[in-house]
């Protein structure tokens, strides 16, 4: 096969695309009419919620749809050449060879059972027919790219061996073994935390100008987007609904839809009380139920009946004064883009009141076996999943507790919960002490007052009862209602509360929405009342426009019935939007505590400050100061000596002596109840800059 | 009277079995309409092996019913010997056939001068009696300890997979010739076990209903006397029978009898059974008590068994329905093992392990009396392995 | 990792502990004794007679002395009679009354002695292992690749006619237990009058008038195709549909992991992706399946050789536990419990070799 090396247009032309799964009952339509164009060295970002189409677009391109799927429709050519003229060897070479692909779970893209090094000298070898030695040099040389340590010692490890975000190097650096021309990125840091999908986003980008590589850049984030392309395009229930240079799409957006997803996603600025978001309203249409015409039309704010609901396929329509703009909408040219939002009421907020709950240097050891698989003899390690933590909740406030994983949050809410009885310290509600006390011994009142929201929407609810009983089990078992009548009425208001219709009583979980059976969750915890929710992750497993109803819901929740909510998350931007007070953890430590405010501005505990740079904003305006951690997180069952986050600091050396290696550094008080848990000067901690400006226009 | 052809016996025996072949039409007819509303039960007609099983699996079941229950089908009685029709081939008429009595022995007549047609059909009747109930109670069994050992995990489960893998390491053949003898029969050692193993459907159905309804004492307390007081009965007359060890139930309130050889097959059955089944609830339960709906349940307070039994083992449901199903299959092969080597039932039970067993002394000369409960045999156990196939791929697909 | 094995190594006693008690206690139940003393001594014997005649050879004493006894941790049981005859556990037909050891149990090597076949325990053990042992050894050789191989094409391309025929030719064969099968074949191929036999003979195609001998006595001196097939082909068949649907089950998994796509997407040719990637992975689940099969394949030896009358293991299984044979049917279940405990062991040590994400460092 010769390649037409003098090929100069782009490099990928996806011309028309449709793409259908086949059912026994129907033929789905997956994506439809979608058109994208990647030039040489360009990065393309695809962008919609899950279930848009934007998977299979990419794997439509590697032509690897599986027996269900086929292409209807349209033309994919890389460099030129058709993919569908390609016969099966044609296509083996062009994979792994000039497109390469990467996608979410690191883990499960790489065989368990062949040593790393392996798997990626095998692409040199069936691409060039390079000898074993030759492919092991390069593997070495890929490997030292993608910044790992020890490079010949990962060559000999197993996938398991490594850390996710090691693991999601080496897929990286699988796919640039045999410098790809398009590199498809298919949700690559989804899997991994913040401060570990910043160094990998780093990593790509700097890569990809390396090595001069174009790429297909799929993600739910547009803040990621922002980050790492050149270009966007807009996906929406199949469909490329907007396109352009990052700039035109983000500042001067010409779809309602477009519109609609920045509106609903916390940017800084926005505030649950004075600028809430604004959810999209309805569901995303099932590929078999769309509607005609448009198919955001009946979600759309700017609908005119007659017009955006007629029988035919909108096109893509070019806007006029910008290059490579377009719009999938009729009416982009009548809608005055520049409107200001129209503020639903703007919301009270509620008065913060008494203290309800108190902890007091709570600590939560585990003892676990060194050996998992082989039973309770051999070593025992004892991990500190909580350390001394003290805080005070209050009536009605929202304390955010923030950390990625193995920080201890959950292990905070298990002993809370009584899952688990804690190993010293206190926790008192309403100055009684409960941490000794595990559920089954706690009192019906006390149960019903500390409840908790799920995080997988797809987990919270029993699958094989339906969503009325579940609610009224609870009522039943919090002792609520004289009779089934009773409960059953007090269950529909509860639906009512959680703004779900009446109906859905006799369904069954899976008939429901990721949304609307976390609603369900929201009603349960609620049933009984609850003073104190613990909210864990509650809408990351959401799509975006669905996060911000269910935020501005638990919001309402609030302050009506003056919960005090303990929202645990890792993304910062919905803490500072919803939460009153801020509680930052690392390895079973609390590093920083205090408002929303100060522990958003300088002087930060260095641990937030990486946090708050590695979180990807979706805002052009928004200047970073560019911080990248070293490394992966400790493991909680081996944590560093000393500081727990002395590996990765980047004000280490500012520190006398080797005292962040040696003791845990004391909790400081920075004024107004402003607590960092840090070895740094007073002096250094005043010469900090924020690290998130918006620039001014 | 000629000997029939062999497409005269097909066509004869083919009429024998018109009841049958009614019922069958009716259950699918039924079934393929009504199939969406039918829940899993429905989606099983969407797939061939599916509908192939389970037409082979009611076939014999039907079978069973008319011959056990209705005396339909079969043509002789399958104890009674005829004079001259010894090892007589297939199609072979009587020699002086009475007046209401059929002429033929179909499929020919064993080395007793029995009638082979009629004691495979009869046969099944034994199988379809025993198997199900058996594999029921070993489910129960099972689930009663798996769930709180995959539950709880530590000394519990280490404990009681010890006892399952105790069980598991004895190979069966030689539990079967331990256990299924006339001497431990005397010995009560079976009647023992069975109070044991009978208790199990007892603790798992007051649990079950103790858990869901304690919040409402005033339904819990009735329901709860109502079903504890017939199990209770059922159990005590299942165990008690006059003249054996455990004769505790004055004859007036015993319900039935079982016969002490049944009543052993019975319980090694179970016994040899359980373990498995433990073994799958307690693995399903370990991977189920991780949901978040299971924490839920444990955040507001619900009782261990409530969340086992009412959370755990609902959602465990779609792989236990399917091992259900190749259990009886399996159940069906042990019982036919048991058969082959003499054990348990009496020596001139028409069950398809007895009858292939007797059948096999002379097989390079006479095969005719032992190949019929073998394909009898196979292609019962063969419809519910389909079926558990037909049921896993309809359940997978959602 | 020899932590492990020695942990295992000391559950696999505990185990064999226990399970040989439960055989001893129910081998020693009143009744059986009862049916021993008659037939050793005579059927006609009083009640009084069984009794005097347990209690003269030690039968009466504690169940759990006589475990230990047979064990070999305490003294065996001695008793002389009135008229001089010694009579004890460790008394052998023809020893002086000196000669006649303090411990007689396993521990020293002692299994007992078979009242049916009146021979050592250990002797006749060691002979009939040894014939079972050549019959399992085909089977394996038989059963296993097979296996594989089937359940390796059906799973590589799920939903495919290879699969679907390959499936319901393994699904067949797990519905057919060995008793079916063996009855099966030896009326289709065994048979001089009926099956196969009679037509390939007219055909030319075999000498005699049936492919296949019926029994397999004589194969315990000579295994030939013709005496041996069968019976090898019985015990295999039920094994093979089972290990393929595993391997089938689990190959069609791996074939949908994200790992495969990935070297899909390489540009790596199906042949490679089965053979380097899937394969390994594949295997891991029907390796341990086959080892756990061995409980199972056991009792097909007990039905073939008892069908084939075949006089190894199974056989002497069923003729001991016929005739209460105690001492050999503890000789029996000691061996077949090892067995399965050892292929237990096998297969953890096996799983963990094959899949590196549970290396014990």
């Amino acid at each position: 096969m010769t390649e037409p090396a003098d090929h100069d247009g782009p490099i990928l032309e996806i011309d028309k695309l449709s793409i259908s799964f086949f059912t026994r009952l129907r033929e789905i339509p997956a994506v439809m009419d979608f058109t994208v164009h990647v030039q040489p060295g360009e990065a393309v970002g695809l962008v919609g919620e899950s279930g848009c189409g934007k998977s299979t677009v990419a794997l439509g391109v590697m032509r690897d749809l599986g027996k269900n799927g086929a292409i209807v429709g349209g033309s994919v050519k890389f460099k030129g050449r058709d993919m569908a003229d390609l016969n099966d060897e044609e296509l083996r070479e062009i994979r792994g060879n000039e497109i390469a692909m990467i996608y979410q779970e690191p883990m499960a893209s790489l065989n368990p059972a062949m040593k790393v090094g392996r798997q990626l000298m095998e692409v040199p070898m069936i691409h060039e027919n390079v000898s074993q030695k030759e492919a092991r040099k390069r593997a070495l040389e890929v490997i030292t790219d993608v910044r790992l340590p020890d490079p010949k010692r990962i060559l000999d490890a197993y996938p398991h061996q490594l850390s996710g975000g090691q693991q999601q190097r080496i897929v990286i650096a699988m796919a640039l073994m045999s410098k790809p021309s398009l590199l498809i990125l298919d949700e690559p840091t989804t899997a991994l935390d913040v401060t570990v999908e910043a160094a990998v986003v780093e990593l790509v980008r700097d890569l990809g100008k390396k090595y001069g590589t174009s790429m297909l850049f799929i993600s739910h984030n547009l803040g990621l987007v922002l980050e790492t392309c050149d270009r966007i395009c807009v996906m929406y229930s199949g469909e490329a609904v907007e396109r352009g240079s990052i700039e035109d799409v983000f500042d001067h957006m010409q779809h309602p839809y477009t519109q609609a997803l920045f509106r609903s996603i916390p940017l800084p600025g926005a505030d649950k009380n004075s600028r809430p978001l604004i959810a999209i309203p309805g569901n995303f249409p099932l590929p078999h139920e769309r509607p005609p015409g448009c198919n955001f039309g009946p979600r759309c704010n700017y609908f005119v009946e007659g017009i955006c609901d007629k029988e035919e396929t909108i096109p893509m329509i070019p806007v006029e004064g910008y290059e490579r703009h377009e719009s999938r909408c009729l009416r982009f040219e009548e809608i005055d883009w520049n409107a200001p939002l129209e503020l639903a009421q703007t919301k009270t907020k509620g008065e913060i009141g008494r203290v309800v709950l108190k902890m007091d240097k709570l600590k939560k050891y585990y003892e676990v076996a060194a050996n998992a698989l082989f039973g309770s003899s051999g070593d025992l390690k004892v991990v500190k999943a909580n350390e001394s933590l003290s805080f005070e909740a209050h009536e009605s406030e929202t304390l955010a507790i923030v950390g990625e994983s193995g920080c201890g949050k959950s292990t905070f809410a298990k002993v809370l919960m009584g899952l688990e009885t804690a190993t010293d310290g206190q926790i008192l509600l309403d100055n009684r002490n409960i941490e000794q006390i595990p559920i089954e011994k706690r009192d019906t009142q006390t149960v019903a007052d500390i409840q908790m929201v799920f995080q997988n929407p797809f987990d919270t609810l029993n699958p094989s009862m339906t969503v009325g009983r579940q609610i009224m089990r609870a009522l039943e078992i919090f002792g609520i209602g004289a009779s089934e009548a009773d409960r059953r009425k007090r269950m529909l208001d509860l639906l009512d509360l959680v703004k779900l219709p009446r109906e859905f009583a006799d369904r069954m979980p899976r008939q429901l929405s990721g949304g609307q059976k976390q609603r369900v969750g929201i009603a349960r915890a609620f049933a009984g009342d609850a003073r104190i929710v613990v909210a864990d992750e509650p809408v990351s497993a959401l799509d975006v426009s669905v996060q911000a109803a269910v935020t501005d819901l638990l919001m309402e929740i609030q302050r009506e019935h003056k919960t005090t909510l303990l929202f645990i998350s890792h993304d910062l931007s919905i803490v500072r939007y919803l939460s009153d007070r801020v509680m930052v953890m690392y390895l079973g430590h609390v590093v920083e505590l205090g408002t929303t405010d100060q522990v958003f501005s300088p002087p930060y505990h260095p641990y937030t400050e990486a946090l708050l740079s590695a979180v990807p904003i979706a805002d052009t305006k928004v200047e970073k100061q560019h911080i990248v951690l070293e490394g992966d997180i400790p493991s909680a069952m081996d944590p560093p000596s000393g500081c727990p986050f002395q590996t990765r600091c980047r004000w280490k050396s500012e520190v006398p002596g080797n005292l962040c290696e040696t003791e845990v550094p004391p909790v400081r008080d920075m004024g107004d109840g402003h607590q960092v848990k840090c070895h740094l000067d007073d002096e250094i901690f005043k010469r900090m800059a924020p690290v998130i400006k918006i620039a001014a226009e | 009277m000629e000997p029939l052809s062999w497409t005269q016996i097909i066509l004869n025996i083919l009429f024998q079995f018109s009841p049958v072949w009614i019922a069958l039409i009716v259950t699918f007819l039924v079934s393929i309409v009504y199939k969406r509303r039918l829940g899993l039960y429905g989606k099983l007609f969407d797939s061939t092996i599916g509908m192939i099983g389970f037409g082979l699996v009611m076939f014999w079941v039907y079978t069973a019913i008319f011959a056990g229950v209705f005396d339909l089908v079969y043509t002789h009685d399958p104890l009674s010997q005829v004079s001259g029709m010894k090892n007589k081939l297939p199609g072979e008429p009587l020699r002086s056939a009475e007046e209401g009595e059929y002429a033929y022995y179909l499929l020919g007549g064993d080395n007793l001068a029995r009638d082979v047609f009629s004691r495979m059909v009869t046969g099944s009747w034994v199988v379809v009696q025993i198997a199900p109930l058996a594999t029921l109670f070993a489910f129960m069994v099972g689930i009663t300890l798996g769930l709180p050992a995959g539950f709880y995990g530590g000394r519990l489960d280490t404990f009681l997979s010890f006892l399952a893998n105790l069980i598991l390491a004895f190979p069966v053949i030689l539990l079967f010739y331990l256990l299924v003898t006339p001497e431990i029969v005397q010995t009560g050692i079976p009647n023992y076990m069975a109070m044991v193993l009978f208790m199990f459907p007892i603790i798992f159905v007051t649990v079950l209903l103790n858990s869901r309804f304690y919040t409402r004492p005033t339904l819990r307390t009735p329901l709860l006397a109502a079903v504890l007081l017939v199990m209770f009965w059922i159990y005590l007359s299942v165990i008690s029978a006059k003249g054996t060890v455990v004769s505790v139930l004055p004859s007036f309130l015993d319900l039935f009898d079982i016969p002490g050889g049944i009543l052993v097959v019975f319980v090694s059955v179970v016994f040899v059974n359980s373990p498995t089944v433990f073994r799958i609830v307690r693995g399903l339960a370990m991977d189920i008590k991780t949901r978040d709906y299971v924490a839920a349940a444990q955040t507001r307070g619900e009782g261990r068994w409530y969340i086992m039994l009412w959370e755990i083992l609902p959602n465990a449901r779609g792989p236990l329905i399917v091992d259900f199903c190749l259990r009886i299959g399996y159940t069906t092969i042990l019982l036919g093992t048991l058969g082959f080597f003499g054990l348990g039932l009496p020596p001139e039970s028409p069950d398809w392990g007895s009858t292939i067993n007797e059948g096999r002394k002379l097989l390079s000369i006479y095969p005719h009396p032992a190949l019929p409960p073998a394909f009898a045999l196979l292609s019962l156990v063969l419809g519910l392995n389909l079926l558990a196939d037909g049921l896993r791929e309809e359940s997978l697909r959602d | 990792m020899g932590l492990f094995i020695l942990r295992r190594l000391g559950v696999m006693l505990i185990t064999a502990l226990c399970l040989t008690f439960v055989v001893f206690f129910l081998t020693n139940l009143y009744p059986n004794l009862e049916k021993l003393a008659k037939t050793q001594g005579n059927f006609r014997m009083s009640d009084e007679a069984v009794e005097s005649w347990l209690e003269n050879r030690g039968h009466l004493q504690p169940m759990p002395v006589k475990y230990a006894q047979w064990l070999g941790v305490l003294p065996g049981f001695v008793n002389e009679l009135q008229n001089g005859t010694v009579l004890g556990k460790c008394v052998k037909p023809g020893m002086e009354p000196d000669e006649i050891p303090r411990f007689c149990g396993v521990l020293q090597g002692d299994w007992g002695f078979s009242t049916v076949f009146r021979e050592d325990v250990s002797e006749i053990l060691a002979t009939r292992l040894g014939l079972t042992g050549i019959l399992m050894f085909w089977v394996m050789v038989l059963m296993v690749p097979s296996a594989l191989i089937i359940g390796v094409l059906a799973g590589m391309r799920e939903g495919s006619r290879a699969d679907r025929s390959l499936s319901t030719v393994s699904i067949l064969s797990t519905a057919t237990p060995e008793y079916v099968s063996g009855v099966i074949f030896i009326a289709l191929l065994a048979s001089s009058r009926y099956g196969l036999g009679p037509l390939l003979n007219d055909w030319g195609l075999i000498e005699g008038n049936a492919p296949f001998k019926g029994t397999a006595t004589s194969a315990m001196e000579n295994p030939t195709f013709e005496n041996f097939f069968l019976p090898v082909l019985t015990i295999a068949l039920y094994g093979t549909g089972y290990i393929a649907r595993m391997t089938r089950a689990s190959m069609a998994e791996v074939m949908t992991a994200q790992y495969i796509r990935t070297a899909r997407l390489k540009g790596a040719t199906f042949r490679n992706i089965v053979l380097r990637h899937a394969l390994r992975n594949a295997l891991i689940a029907p390796f341990t399946v086959i080892m756990l099969q061995f409980p199972w394949l056991l009792n097909g030896v007990v039905i073939v050789e008892t069908l084939f009358n075949y006089k190894g293991f199974g056989w002497t299984l069923v003729q001991a536990a016929g005739n209460n044979d105690i001492e050999m049917l503890l000789g029996v279940s000691v061996v077949s419990v090892f067995v399965v405990l050892a292929t237990q062991l096998i297969s953890d040590i096996g799983y963990v070799y094959l899949n590196p994400r549970i290396r014990i460092t």
